[in-house]
């Protein structure tokens, strides 16, 4: 028996909806088999919380006296560089964004101590933060220069947009060189003494219904412990990978972009991260509820750890040089576990999304909707599926030659 | 055999003489140095575990405290924020003494025993979160 998301809606709203997250109907799909749990049960609720360095924040700061144009000139918060090419007082902030006097990685490795993510971390938490910009005045905007402080209360719009979240499945980095490595997956000890991985798992909101078949444009989701909606698919899309029988990807695949407003959101659930020698990112938690329409779609949201593969990659050699080799393939379980066997050799593993808090969010999402005031919303559109041919193609280089050759000589 | 581990501070003038001899000579302590920073002329710091072999740990550190040299226990020198720890586990691996573990495989939650832990610093570049801290 289908269902549809408007009758879900209808149970939601008269309190009779019944809800599990994707940890709670494992059990349940084991135990009464997937034909009676999907008719028993509405929705599944997934979660994540995790280092996403696509994501940002725009705001509207509102126009100073006499007025200024930003736009066009320099930007920082916190002395963090932000994107002033917009319109006069329309300003943006990036999750990676660093002070200019950051000493980066000159001093290896470097700490990367405050950047983007941590700005929105700070703005979310209510926090007086120093807004400070130049610029060329204009007969419209005379003013050129402005130093204040300002708060996300006073802010006309703050809007978290991130362009790419909710990798659905990730790399498990390893090292096989003779020096320590310090990436966006952790410090990497040498010759493959650790392992570490990145994913919720069988919480992890794309691995739930990994065909998207009920994730698509338009979907209402949690997002920085406030709400948000799936914008479309995220940049790197690349839903055509290698696939387990269960249709579950086996290397990363699909992406989310994904916003909403800052002003509900909660710097509990949006934190400033620090990679010592790679640099600064946020940490977003985000859950998106599936609507349990269908036998398959039931099927689909019983993932387990077990059946989650996740591919082995060398980071100091395969992936800077973005060679395709996998090193193995183990199983979300295994990483769980805190010890992995790659070819033979025993490695101890770590994690960088955080599954205890992935259990909250998707815990607090189903209470919001098991209270009712969270409705699911039916989406505009599908997201490119992994018979689409939609993929995620690397930069073809073509090297900048001057012209006028002669000339520069 | 009872063990303690302590953080020493000494004073620049101090740092010449050959204290940890004495701790092992005149009260027979079993000393494991786990850390040590000696610079002349600065106040030096040395995080020992010390192995009471015949039951005068407390007259060595009474000692020590007359001598002029801080002693605090190590575990109140090394610091988890629990708020700010979101429990990634991404200190569980380098961590060698497992002060900093994973409690529970089901809910993959982070807990902290300080008498684990040696002050190695490790965790400290793992951390995204600055959520320990060693304050000497
Ligand atoms: S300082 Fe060393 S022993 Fe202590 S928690 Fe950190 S890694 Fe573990
Ligand atoms: S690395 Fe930091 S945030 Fe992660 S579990 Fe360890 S102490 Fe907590």
């Amino acid at each position: 028996m289908a269902k549809t998301i408007q009758e879900i809606n209808e149970k939601i709203k008269a309190g009779r909806a019944v809800v599990l997250t994707a940890e709670e109907i494992i059990g349940v799909v084991r135990e009464k088999g997937v034909k009676q749990a999907a008719a028993m049960v509405d929705v599944v609720t997934t979660g994540t919380f995790a280092p996403m360095c696509s994501s940002g924040a725009y705001f509207n700061v509102g126009h100073a006296t006499p007025r200024m144009k930003i736009g066009g000139g320099r930007v920082a918060l916190n002395e963090v560089a932000a994107y002033a090419g917009f319109a006069a007082v329309d300003i943006l902030i990036g999750a990676t964004a660093l002070p200019d006097d950051d000493p980066r990685n000159k001093v290896f490795p470097g700490k990367f101590p405050y950047g983007g993510g941590h700005v929105i971390e700070d703005l979310v938490g209510g926090k007086d933060v120093r807004l400070t910009a130049s610029t060329y005045g204009t007969d419209c905007y005379p003013r050129k220069a402005l130093d204040t402080w300002i708060r996300l209360a006073d802010l006309n719009e703050a809007v978290l947009f991130n362009m790419r979240n909710a990798y659905q499945n990730y790399n498990v980095a390893v090292n096989l060189s003779d020096r320590v490595l310090y990436t966006y997956m952790g410090v990497l000890q040498p010759r493959m003494r650790n392992a570490n991985y990145c994913t919720a798992g069988q919480l992890s909101p794309l691995l739930n219904d990994p065909l998207y078949r009920t994730i698509g444009v338009g979907t209402r989701i949690f997002l920085g412990g406030g709400e948000g909606l799936v914008v479309s698919q995220g940049t790197q899309h690349n839903p055509g990978v290698l696939r387990t029988d269960g249709g579950v990807p086996r290397r990363g695949a699909g992406t989310l972009a994904v916003t909403g407003d800052l002003k509900h959101m909660s710097p509990q659930w949006l934190r400033g991260a620090s990679f010592t020698g790679y640099g600064v990112t946020l940490t977003v938690g985000l859950g998106i509820p599936i609507p349990i329409l269908d036998e398959e779609i039931m099927a689909f949201a019983a993932v387990s750890d077990a059946d989650i593969i996740a591919p082995v990659v060398d980071y100091s050699e395969a992936y800077p040089n973005g060679k395709p080799e996998v090193l193995a393939e183990v199983s979300v379980a295994q990483l769980k576990s805190g010890e992995i066997s790659v070819n033979g050799k025993k490695v101890v593993t770590a994690g960088l999304s955080s599954y205890a808090r992935a259990r909250e969010v998707a815990r607090i999402l189903k209470e919001r909707i098991e209270k009712g005031s969270f409705l699911l919303a039916e989406p505009l559109a599908p997201l490119p599926g992994p018979d689409s041919g939609y993929a995620f193609k690397p930069l073809k280089e073509r090297p900048y030659v001057p012209s006028n050759r002669d000339a520069v000589s | 055999m009872p063990k303690k581990k302590v953080v020493l501070n000494f004073p620049p003038h101090l740092i010449d003489q050959p204290i940890t001899y004495r701790l092992i000579m005149d009260y027979g302590l079993v000393v494991n140095i786990l850390r040590a920073r000696i610079t002349p002329q600065e106040w030096g710091s040395m995080v020992l575990e010390l192995g009471d072999g015949n039951g005068r740990l407390d007259e060595a550190l009474a000692f020590l405290t007359e001598l002029g040299v801080g002693v605090e226990p190590l575990s109140k020198e090394v610091r988890w924020h629990e708020e700010r720890c979101i429990h990634c586990t991404a200190c569980t691996g380098p961590c060698p003494t497992q002060a900093l573990a994973v409690a529970d495989p089901h809910t993959m939650t982070v807990s902290f025993d300080e008498e684990r832990c040696i002050a190695c610093e490790l965790c400290l570049p793992v951390c995204p979160y600055q959520a320990v801290e060693i304050l000497f």
